[in-house]
């Protein structure tokens, strides 16, 4: 019989403070295979690990179990260490005797102490049956698709190109530059959008290894990180038909960008029915040398220079009653700016700025919104505006002063409102595509909130910029070149390894019914074509298990989880304590 | 005047009261004001309508029960519909007014009020009629 070691971890008073971990390892010493059962304060510590090693070199174990917390925290950490000892590392289980055991019955020790001892004996069991594998290489194209030509699309694919791969930077609209494109000038220093945007633009048409589509979307991704299979789709010119070419890729970054929140959404400020009451970026375009005034501030209705403006902060963002419930990031920054800007430009007029609070956290943030306050004059109200609506040519605003306690109303001319930053249009739809997650506005969830904010839950897919969450052009520009690092640190590999224990066929029992290829969610499966017996593309497989449910003939295995070893589980876990 | 802050006053039994007669969490409150920029009567208040919340979040319900405030109130709800957080102030209000009454002997025997106090009394009798709807 297989001689087999559990290593029983405290996880400081995470385990041991429920579970009676001196009882269990007890429990475990006299099970048929085990030969060393013993427990220590942190197994993941360096200690714990030589513990482990030592122990399967001076026992000669076959198989180690590891009980302490879930094997999405340590199992490669378990396995690695087994491995320099000299032991498959697929001779190594986890048995989670903390997120299912401990800190789900921290109410009652001596059923969490029999769980967990139930828990030992059923991985003890499955190590028993394992077999030694070999992870499996897979080849990699070392060439990237970026989605959307924002900031933060031109700097990742700027950064890939550099390093010398090859990357497709895919845009849906007929220009590059996104948002930025709009802009005057950015905080805190009022530079050009446009030349801010320019040098980016520069320096993606000098790289030859470039390749930029406009008017083009991403109609299916399939395959997986190393080797995606892309179709894209370009908009015919003057309404011909769509073409569509196909092209394979290592990596993909999602750099899609947001949209705001449109005016008709808020009936509380005429629900874009008042042509003086129009958003922060329309007034952008305004203040912008470029837009329909040539940097004039003119309102829309008559196209008079506004005496009086009036900022709301927060429009649809903080609001979780009838908007978004998020706070945007960046608007309480460039409403300081175009308050700014428009005091520049109209020396004699008036800017009110209405405010919940003011969130200015970055190098010299503060600074500049004290200077809105101060140089330019700029009046801030603490309260948020409750109504806007227009009487006689003016707009009128209705708020609150609450640091006085007073309500206020302003009879101005123009009105620009701080709208919420959301996902850009078909987010969700392009994430379905990608199968990739998002949240539940439709910005794209990265895989770990603190440890991993550059990637999705899918691996060789990475995010990049506002298409992630809101946030400015200097955080754009970082994640963008965070995320081309990842990539890149992709790209340095010579091939990829991938985990071995995914589904194989056993033809001897397969019937060739085809029922287990419409069952795979990942397109893994196909039919031999003259042998008739279901074949696994290893590439592909994520080991999910749908296809062993399908199977009428027990002919669908997952290795190291075949029947054999599912019913020796369950006979253990079935067994009196 | 300095308010003295501590855990069992801003804990206090009369705010949990409120809270539980109202049926808000007076915390959701994060002091935007849109209530008091919208609130109709808010011009003849002595104190704003987000200002009670805040005094109530305080443990200082003394300085709300003094206030003109919770009997300007029309209970017309505009607040309630425009505030970012759904707190329902008017039942706030509803509330304090209820334990005000409460403690001082709520009945109010019409027959024995003297004739020129009756004439001037109008208001009670209003917030009465709709305390019978909002309670
Ligand atoms: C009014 C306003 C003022 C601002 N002022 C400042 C400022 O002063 N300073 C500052 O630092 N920041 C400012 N910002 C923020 C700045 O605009 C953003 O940080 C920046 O635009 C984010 O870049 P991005 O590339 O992530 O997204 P975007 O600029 O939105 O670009 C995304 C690109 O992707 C494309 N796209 C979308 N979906 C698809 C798809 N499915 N397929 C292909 N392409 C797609 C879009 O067409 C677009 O070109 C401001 C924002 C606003 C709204
Ligand atoms: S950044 Fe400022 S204006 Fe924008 S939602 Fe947040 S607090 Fe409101
Ligand atoms: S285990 Fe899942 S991914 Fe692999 S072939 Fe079966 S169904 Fe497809
Ligand atoms: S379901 Fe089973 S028997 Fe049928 S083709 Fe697939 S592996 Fe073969
Ligand atoms: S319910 Fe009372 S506080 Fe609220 S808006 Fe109406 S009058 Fe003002
Ligand atoms: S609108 Fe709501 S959240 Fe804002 S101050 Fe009034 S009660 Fe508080």
């Amino acid at each position: 019989m297989k001689r087999i070691g559990v290593f029983i971890c405290h996880c400081g008073i995470n385990i041991a403070g429920t579970v009676d971990v001196k009882r269990v390892a007890e429990a475990l010493k006299d099970y048929p295979g085990v030969v060393l059962a013993t427990d220590y304060m942190y197994m993941c510590s360096d200690p714990g690990q030589s513990l482990i090693r030592q122990s399967i070199k001076e026992q000669n174990l076959e198989g180690v179990v590891v009980a302490a917390c879930s094997p999405a925290m340590h199992e490669v950490t378990f396995r690695k260490a087994s491995a320099q000892a000299g032991l498959n590392p697929y001779q190594t289980e986890i048995a989670n005797i903390r997120e299912q055991v401990s800190w789900v019955h921290q109410d009652d020790k001596e059923a969490a102490t029999r769980k967990a001892i139930e828990h030992i004996k059923t991985i003890v069991e499955k190590v028993k049956y394992n077999e030694s594998l070999i992870p499996l290489s897979l080849s990699l194209v070392k060439k990237a698709l970026v989605i959307g030509g924002g900031i933060a699309g031109l700097q990742a694919a700027i950064d890939i190109a550099t390093a010398g791969y090859p990357v497709v930077l895919v845009e849906r609209s007929d220009r590059l530059g996104g948002h930025v494109g709009q802009l005057s000038g950015v905080y805190v220093n009022f530079n050009a959008a446009r030349d801010l945007l320019q040098s980016k633009l520069q320096a993606v048409q000098a790289n030859p290894r470039i390749q930029v589509f406009l008017e083009t979307e991403v109609e299916e991704l399939g395959g997986y990180v190393g080797n995606f299979t892309a179709k894209l789709k370009h908009r015919g010119s003057d309404g011909s038909e769509p073409t569509f070419s196909e092209h394979t890729f290592g990596a993909v970054i999602v750099a899609t960008g947001h949209s705001l929140r449109p005016l008709s959404k808020f009936g509380e400020y005429g629900g874009g029915r008042y042509p003086d009451i129009i958003d922060a970026l329309t007034f952008e375009r305004m203040l912008a040398p470029d837009g329909p005034t040539g940097g004039e501030i003119r309102r829309p209705s008559d196209g008079q220079v506004p005496r009086q403006v009036v900022f709301v902060q927060c429009a649809g963002s903080r609001d979780p009653e009838h908007h978004m419930p998020y706070c945007s990031k960046i608007c309480c920054m460039y409403t300081a700016k175009q308050a700014a800007l428009y005091r520049q430009r109209v020396p004699d007029g008036q800017a009110y700025v209405f405010y919940i609070d003011i969130r200015s956290q970055g190098r010299d943030y503060e600074e500049f919104v004290q200077s809105a306050m101060t140089q330019h004059d700029v009046l801030y109200v603490r309260g948020k505006v409750a109504r806007l609506y227009e009487e006689d040519g003016k707009v009128i605003a209705w708020g609150a002063d609450t640091l006085t306690g007073k309500p206020v109303e302003v009879q101005a001319d123009l009105a620009v409102l701080a709208t919420a930053v959301m996902p850009a249009e078909g987010a969700v739809e392009l994430a379905q595509k990608l199968r990739i997650a998002t949240d539940e506005h439709g910005f794209f969830s990265e895989a770990h909130p603190k440890l991993r904010p550059v990637e999705s839950l899918t691996a060789g897919i990475f995010l990049a910029g506002t298409a992630q969450a809101p946030k400015d052009i200097p955080e754009t520009v970082a994640q963008a070149s965070a995320a081309a690092a990842k990539v890149l640190s992709l790209f340095s590999q010579r091939e990829l390894v991938a985990e071995p224990t995914i589904a194989y066929v056993d033809e001897e029992l397969c019937s060739g019914c085809g029922l287990c290829i419409p069952a795979c969610p990942y397109q893994a499966r196909t039919m031999h074509p003259w042998k008739h017996k279901a074949i696994v593309n290893e590439a592909l497989c994520q080991g999910c298990g749908a296809c062993v449910v399908a199977c009428p003939n027990k002919a669908c295995k997952l290795r190291n989880l075949t029947p054999s070893h599912v019913l020796a589980m369950m006979d253990a876990y079935l067994a009196e304590v | 005047m300095r308010i003295q802050l501590s855990a069992t006053k801003v804990h206090n039994d009369f705010i949990r009261k409120v809270e539980d007669m109202s049926g808000q969490d007076l915390l959701k409150c994060y002091q935007c004001g849109e209530c008091s920029a919208g609130c109709p009567a808010a011009f003849a208040m002595d104190i704003l309508p987000n200002q009670v919340i805040r005094l109530l979040q305080l443990g200082e319900h003394e300085a709300v029960l003094k206030s003109k405030t919770i009997w300007l109130c029309a209970a017309c709800q505009q607040c309630y519909t425009r505030c970012p957080k759904g707190v329902d102030l008017s039942r706030i209000m509803e509330a304090v007014r209820d334990l005000l009454m409460l403690e001082h002997g709520d009945r109010i025997v019409i027959e024995k009020l003297p004739a020129e106090t009756l004439a001037e009394f109008p208001q009670q009798a209003f917030i009465s009629g709709f305390r019978k709807y909002t309670a």
